[in-house]
């Protein structure tokens, strides 16, 4: 078999592979370099992982299996240095690899100005993971970043930065932003947009130098403004990453130079993606990379094929900024525009016609016609018989206005839904007729909205069309049903649009029932206590009964009190106090928890404020039983009194629950402690775990003994108590930030990975920063919510409001 | 024609909560919506019993704590996939004063 060595494990490469080993399985045995340390993923949506929104698991493309299942022997981590090409041979650090036929698909590199400073840590560029894990790994929330280059990248980098928290300023050297899609008037109204959601914008900014002592400090510009900035990230442009081709004597313009094969000047060396120039032109997203790969596949299996880059579309993938541009808007003689503008809706349209042909489509604020424009463009239909209501878009061609699935109906076979891999309506519902039911069978077939994602509602729309009643929309995407949007999409809304109350969610984000469901308001209450704990007033009637009532509800109506017991530890008095009160109240159950706490059982909704009047005078307070926050630290009695004990497991565990109480969590947290290795108190199977060894403290996390019974996974060991207490606060924070409402621990790490998890606790200045948020929220949150509701103001609530059985003996 | 009693300001009830008034025959649950609408049904989940005062509710729709059945407030309906209904009351607001049914009295002299 002949040997094929492909450069570059990315989006081109990765789609030229999936072609060549679906048309012609074992036609060539291939090794794959990448430089960074692993396969395909896509890069498209670094920004959802930037901003939290998704995972690098979920974005991944191709995997090791499917790597392995293609006998394809992977090189990653391992870039290459030189292509010998008398020998047909590529180098790199490791040893060299011969070809047959080689595949150069190194992307581009990102631009870097080089004033001064720019070199300095805290300095990034956005192009791969290691980029977006830097910036996400800076622990910005809170902190000031400086994005310079207000394009698309720009854009999506100070997006994802501002939805992490971080206090964003975009510099741009020119008049408005995204210029070269954009003109002013559509610029402003982005810059608005961009504004309303806490992202200063500063065009006309030439930067002048990065300031800083050993790191980036502040952004000078020619102007003088100095923007403060604790990470600066540089989006200023790409270029073609040809230093190989060039050292190899291929023949190299701005990039490396091809034929309508995708030929390089050397007859057995190929070269695709962001890395090529095709008769002078070099490209940047993705749609005409993929045809690429479609016509290079054919190339490698000897068959004729020719390259004929389209017109591509462009849509900004910031959540809430809705823009769509295509084409051309050069200013030139002959050229027209038609321009629609709605200041008060923030509307903007703009065709660019000649010859009575669109060439270039500009929208923002309602881009809902785009792909028809597009469509029109590409297929350079005559319009000068609409020209009147050309830009109001279908709806209005033939008098009649059509609602939006009627829009989709009449488009034809070949109209394109999916700009990014270039599939027409006619491959989706083909697919769909097929059999492919749901959006991930539909994408899977035929990659329609795979990449960027944004045609997704097309996407299904046309799938709507073609089931009917059979079209399920997707379960997956929404909190409940009062919203599409998911967990994560609000959470990272609620804070990049500083939305600060229940009703101002529901009401920017669209909520589709009045006042919500019993569990999308929970979870909107939880999230917006955690990001806003200073601000946020917590919604009692947006509690389940539990958290209101401060007490776990039972069967029969009837309430259980259980006092906190600090680390398991008590004292005769409270014992009595104890007993006390459940002779005093009849309670009918005393029983001691598994989590070592007394549980009153049988208490009276109108008992309620009396029992803890009693328990507070004695000292005790709430154990919040029932509520989705700390619940309690189990102990062993440690080096205090146990023979084997290695340090104070007793006091280390009363020390955590005096720290964690009263805090707010997604789903209830659970801690355990043990003195040594025998692990008494069975810290190995909880939320967080400490076990005290002779050497210090093992801290291990995301354990389960509920539903699913899981063993903790080590999260990180220390030699001191101090640093244990704060390695376990961060994690509970990092929790509290991150989690879906609902998820135990155990089930959210799953989610986001081990490996994040400890990378985020182990850096010092994101654990000291969680640390610094937990006390935060714990300043407002670390209350005794029985001694707020047992005082005489507040008990008649808890009583009848009316007894009619009373009224009726008058 | 129904007579009405009075049992109460409406400031007693929490928006987007209830209280409960008791009778002979158990206790009735009085609700106020978000938009000041309120709402009587017998307090007692056609489930398994649970205290409807003490579900969440949205719009004029009530979750039951206990097994999150949902009821419709206007008719006591149980929503989705749920058969069974709760009772209401005839219940109205006059002047900040929440009036209902004197049939509950007549309900407790019953008992
Ligand atoms: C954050 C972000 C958002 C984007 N959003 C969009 C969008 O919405 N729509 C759109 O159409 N496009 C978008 N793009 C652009 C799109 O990702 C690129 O056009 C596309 O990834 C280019 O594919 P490629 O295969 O040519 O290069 P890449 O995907 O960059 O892959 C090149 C690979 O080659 C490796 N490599 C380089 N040199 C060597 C060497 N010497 N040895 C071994 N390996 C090497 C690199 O490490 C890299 O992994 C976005 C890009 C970024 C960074
Ligand atoms: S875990 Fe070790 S220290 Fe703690 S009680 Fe058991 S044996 Fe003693
Ligand atoms: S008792 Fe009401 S849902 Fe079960």
């Amino acid at each position: 078999m002949k040997n094929l060595v492909v450069i570059g494990a990315g989006m081109a490469s990765g789609r030229l592979l999936e072609h060549l080993f679906e048309a012609a399985p074992g036609a060539w045995q291939v090794i794959l370099f990448n430089a960074e340390p692993r396969g395909n993923y896509n890069r498209l949506m670094l920004s959802p992982v930037l901003s939290g929104e998704k995972t690098y698991q979920q974005i991944v493309t191709h995997d090791a299996d499917w790597y392995a299942a293609h006998g394809v022997d992977c090189r990653f981590g391992e870039p290459v240095v030189r292509i010998d090409r008398a020998n047909r041979t590529v180098y790199s650090s490791a040893g060299g690899a011969p070809y047959d036929a080689l595949v150069i698909a190194t992307g581009s590199a990102p631009f870097i100005i080089p004033v001064p400073g720019s070199d300095l840590p805290g300095v990034v560029t956005y192009r791969d993971l290691e980029d977006t894990n830097a910036m996400i790994e800076a622990g910005i929330a809170g902190k000031d970043a400086v994005v310079i280059g207000g394009g698309l990248l720009g854009l999506e980098a100070a997006a994802g930065m501002a939805a992490r928290g971080a206090r964003v300023t975009v510099v741009h050297l020119m008049g408005h932003l995204m210029e070269r899609q954009l003109d002013p008037a559509a610029g402003y109204l982005l810059q608005r947009d961009l504004e309303r959601r806490g992202i200063k914008v500063h065009c006309k900014g030439a930067t002048k130098a990065i300031l800083g002592h050993g790191r980036a400090e502040a952004v000078l510009l020619e102007d003088g403004t100095v923007h403060p900035a604790d990470l600066v990230c540089m989006a200023v442009g790409i270029r073609p990453e040809v230093r190989l081709a060039n050292d190899a004597h291929l023949e190299v313009e701005r990039g490396i130079v091809v034929d309508d094969a995708l030929r390089t000047s050397d007859p057995q060396i190929f070269a695709l993606g962001e890395c090529v120039e095709h008769r002078d032109q070099v490209f940047g997203l993705v749609a005409p990379l993929y045809d690429q790969a479609k016509v290079l596949a054919r190339t490698l299996l000897g068959e004729a094929a020719a390259f004929r880059p389209v017109q591509t579309a462009t849509k900004l993938k910031v959540t809430g900024c809705d823009l769509f541009s295509a084409g051309d808007f050069a200013e030139a003689e002959g050229r027209e525009d038609i321009v629609f503008r709605d200041p008060g809706r923030g509307i903007y349209k703009r065709l660019v016609l000649e010859n009575d042909r669109i060439i270039g489509v500009v929208m923002y604020g309602d881009t809902a016609d785009g792909n028809w424009f597009y469509g029109l463009m590409k297929d350079e239909t005559d319009v000068s018989g609409m020209r009147d209501t050309l830009i109001f878009g279908p709806a209005f061609q033939g008098g009649t206005k059509l609602d939006p699935m009627a829009a989709v109906a009449a488009l034809p076979p070949e109209a394109e839904i999916c700009g990014c891999n270039g599939v027409c309506k006619g491959t989706i519902v083909a697919a769909v007729q097929g059999g492919a039911t749901t959006l991930d069978a539909v994408r899977a077939c035929t990659k329609a909205s795979g990449s960027c994602g944004t045609c997704t509602g097309l996407v299904e729309q046309v799938m709507k069309l073609t089931l009917g009643d059979g079209f399920v929309a997707p379960a997956s995407g929404g909190m409940c049903k009062c919203t599409d949007h998911s967990h994560e999409d609000v959470r990272r809304l609620i804070r990049s649009m500083g939305l600060k109350s229940i009703p101002a969610v529901m009401q920017e984000l669209g909520w589709k029932s009045v006042g919500g469901c019993h569990s999308c308001r929970p979870a909107l209450n939880y999230y917006l206590l955690a990001e806003w704990p200073l601000e946020y007033q917590d919604d009692r009637q947006s509690r389940f009964v539990n958290e209101r009532n401060h007490a776990n509800i039972q069967k029969d109506g009837t309430y259980s009190v259980v006092p906190r017991m600090w680390g398991g530890v008590t004292t005769p008095a409270e014992l009595r106090a104890i007993a006390d009160a459940a002779e005093k109240y009849a309670v009918p159950m005393v029983k001691v928890t598994g989590g070592q706490r007394i549980d009153l059982l049988g208490v009276r909704k109108q008992d309620l404020p009396q029992i803890w009047a009693d328990l507070n005078a004695a000292g005790l307070v709430s154990g919040h039983a029932y509520s989705k926050g700390l619940r309690t630290v189990k102990t062993c009695v440690g080096s205090e009194f146990c023979r084997f004990g290695t340090q104070d497991s007793t006091g280390l565990g009363i020390l955590l629950e005096k720290l964690l109480w009263g805090s707010w969590t997604p789903h209830k947290v659970k801690l355990g402690v043990s003195g040594c290795p025998r692990n008494c108190a069975e810290a190995t199977c909880k939320d967080v775990g400490v076990v005290c060894v002779d050497s210090g403290y093992q801290i291990s996390v995301a354990g389960a003994a509920g539903m699913e019974v899981k063993e903790t996974e080590p999260l990180a060991a220390t030699p001191s108590e101090d640093e244990a207490v704060e390695i376990v606060t961060a994690f509970v924070q990092l929790y509290r930030e991150n989690a879906r409402y609902l998820d135990r621990p155990y089930k959210w790490v799953a989610k986001v990975g081990l490996d994040w998890v400890k990378a985020q606790v182990a850096d010092l200045p994101t654990r000291r920063a969680l640390v610094e948020r937990f006390e935060i929220s714990q300043s407002v949150y670390r209350r005794d919510p029985w001694a707020e509701h047992s005082t005489t103001a507040a008990t008649p609530r808890w009583a009848p409001l009316a007894d009619l059985t009373l009224e009726a003996a008058e | 024609m129904t007579v009405f009693v009075d049992i109460g300001a409406l400031d007693d009830i929490p928006r987007q909560g209830a209280r409960v008034i008791r009778t002979g025959q158990g206790c009735v649950a009085v609700f106020r919506t978000l938009d000041d609408r309120v709402f009587a049904l017998d307090d007692r989940c056609p489930h398994k019993g649970g205290p409807l005062s003490e579900g969440m509710v949205h719009g004029d729709r009530v979750t039951c704590p206990l097994h999150n059945w949902v009821f419709d407030m206007n008719s006591g309906a149980a929503q989705g996939a749920d058969e069974g209904a709760v009772r209401t009351w005839p219940v109205r607001v006059e002047q900040g004063r929440v009036l209902i049914s004197a049939e509950l009295v007549t309900r407790s002299h019953a008992a």
